[in-house]
Parts: C-alpha cells; structure tokens; sequence
C-alpha cells in the first residue's frame, strides 16, 4: 500500500537535452559519431581500391571525382574524422588500464584530443600537397 | 552452490560466466584487440594513401601489388571491418529497441561489413596478384 506511488514518484535521470554540455561527454558523442562516419566512409576505401583493380579509365574517373571539391571536402572530413577517432579511441584504451580517469586530467584529454586532431589533419594534408 | 533467494544466476550460468548476452566479454575483447591493431594499421593506411595522392594509375597498381604493401592493406581493412562491425553493433543495440527493426539492423549491419570486407580484400588480391 505504502507504495502505490512508488514508480510516479521515482526520481528520473535528466535527459541529455537537459544536462549542460561539458567537453568529455561531447568528445564521447564525437567518438560515436565519427566511428559511425568511418562506418560508411569504408565505401570510400572499397570503392577506391576496387575502381585500381579494375581498368585506368574507371580509375581515373574516380580519381577525377575524388580530387573535385565535393571529392576533397568528402576527403577532409573522413581524415579528420579518422585521426579523431583514433586519437579518442587511444584515450578509451588508456582509460581501459585504469589511467587518466580523474575529473581533471579526462577534461585536459578532451581538449588535447579536438586540438590535435585538428592539427595532425591539416599537416597531414599539407604533405599530401607536398608530395603530390 | 549459491543460496540467497536473491541470486537470480544458476550455479550454470556462473560457470560459464557468458551472462545475458551469451558471448560474455567476447564482444568488448575483440573491439579493443582490433582498436589496438588498428592504430599501427590506420596510420599504414594514411601513408600509403598520402603518397600515392596524385599518382598515376601504373603507379598506384604497382605500389599496391608490392606483397608486403598487400599484406598489410588486407591487415588493415580485415581489422577495420571487423571493428567497424562491432562498434555499429553496440551503436544499433543502444539506440533501436523494437526487435523487428534492431534484428533487422543487426542483419544489415553484418551483410555491409561482409560486402565491403570482402570487395576491398578481392580488389587488394587481385591487385596483388597481377591486376
Ligand atoms: C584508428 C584506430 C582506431 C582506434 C584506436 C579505435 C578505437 C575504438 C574504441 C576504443 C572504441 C570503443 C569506444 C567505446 O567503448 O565507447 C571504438 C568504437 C568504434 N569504432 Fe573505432 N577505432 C579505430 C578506428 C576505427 C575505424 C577505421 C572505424 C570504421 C571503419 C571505426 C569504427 C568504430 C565504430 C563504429 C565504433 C562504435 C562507436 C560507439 O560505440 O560509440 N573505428 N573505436
């Protein structure tokens, strides 16, 4: 009797529309949400390595689209969804040692891990000017 | 044997240790062993792809018909799929709750990773076997 109430009355979890927005738990959504971009960008991957096995002229189509400015924006954003990626999943594999997990050091990561990714994307991109 | 009223696991179901999913951590296991393989594996694939950006058909062929280059890019995409697989797995089990679409989703899932996986490795081959 004492609890008729007690699933009405049961404090909810606020919804995350709710919380305020703090840099480890937009890099925890950012994770997700480039993994899920490297997800479908692995068409990418297949279509280019398929389009080398089969002939010059279907290559160089490819090719043509992949260096068009749709093609490089495309390009762009998987490298830098890739080297965030990476960088936050080394992050998961630290934490996976029990290291790095103290309030502090885990927002520092956070910030260490958009501002590297930025970085290392654009010097990745400058050498491939380079070298081209 | 276990005795509380309140332990909800068999004695079976301890011993094996696999809890409700049936696979135990076998899931979170292989997810972190490909996490791991992937690093040294993604930043292979970043140079090979960077140094090979504007290069001729000829050369991109025979720069991926190279045994050691074709070895590690079957490395790396079998290590990416594999971990891709998984992580849109656990992205699908969190999000979709209705059984119809999450089996539905789940199925789809795996026939992508295998389509892919198994169209990039036949391209890597071929290629390495002579175009
Ligand atoms: C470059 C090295 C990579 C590392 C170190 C890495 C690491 C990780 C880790 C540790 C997780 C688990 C995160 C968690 O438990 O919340 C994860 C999730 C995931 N990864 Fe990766 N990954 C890498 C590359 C890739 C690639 C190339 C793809 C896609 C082709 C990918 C797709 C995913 C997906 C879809 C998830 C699930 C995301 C989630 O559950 O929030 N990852 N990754």
């Amino acid at each position: 009797m004492a609890n008729l109430n007690a699933s009405s009355n049961r404090p909810l979890s606020p919804h995350l529309s709710i919380y305020k927005p703090i840099p480890t738990m937009v890099m925890s959504i950012i994770h997700r949400i480039t993994g899920a971009a490297l997800y479908f960008g692995t068409i990418l991957v297949a279509w280019w390595l398929i389009s080398a096995a089969s002939s010059e002229a279907y290559f160089e189509w490819v090719n043509g689209f992949f260096g068009s400015f749709i093609g490089r924006l495309i390009l762009f954003g998987y490298t830098w969804a890739l080297v965030h990626h990476m960088l936050g999943g080394i992050r998961h594999l630290v934490w996976d040692t029990g290291r790095g997990l103290e309030k502090e050091t885990a927002t520092k990561l956070a910030y260490a891990t958009i501002s590297a990714s930025i970085v290392i994307t654009v010097i990745l991109w400058v050498i491939g000017y380079a070298v081209n | 044997m276990s005795g509380s009223i309140n332990e909800l696991r068999t004695p079976l179901s301890k011993v094996r240790g696999l809890g409700s999913a049936k696979e135990g951590t076998d899931h979170f296991w292989r997810q972190r062993l490909t996490a791991i393989a992937n690093v040294p594996l993604i930043l292979f694939f970043l140079w090979t792809v960077i140094s090979l950006n504007g290069a001729s058909h000829k050369d991109v062929v025979a720069h991926l018909s190279s045994p050691i280059v074709a070895i590690v890019m079957l490395l790396v995409i079998i290590s990416g799929i594999v971990h891709m697989k998984l992580g849109m797995q656990t992205i699908i089990e969190d999000y979709v709750h209705s059984d119809r679409t999450k089996i539905a989703l789940l199925i789809l899932n795996i026939f992508f990773a295998f389509t892919m996986g198994l169209g990039a490795c036949f391209a890597i081959l071929k290629l390495a076997f002579g175009g």
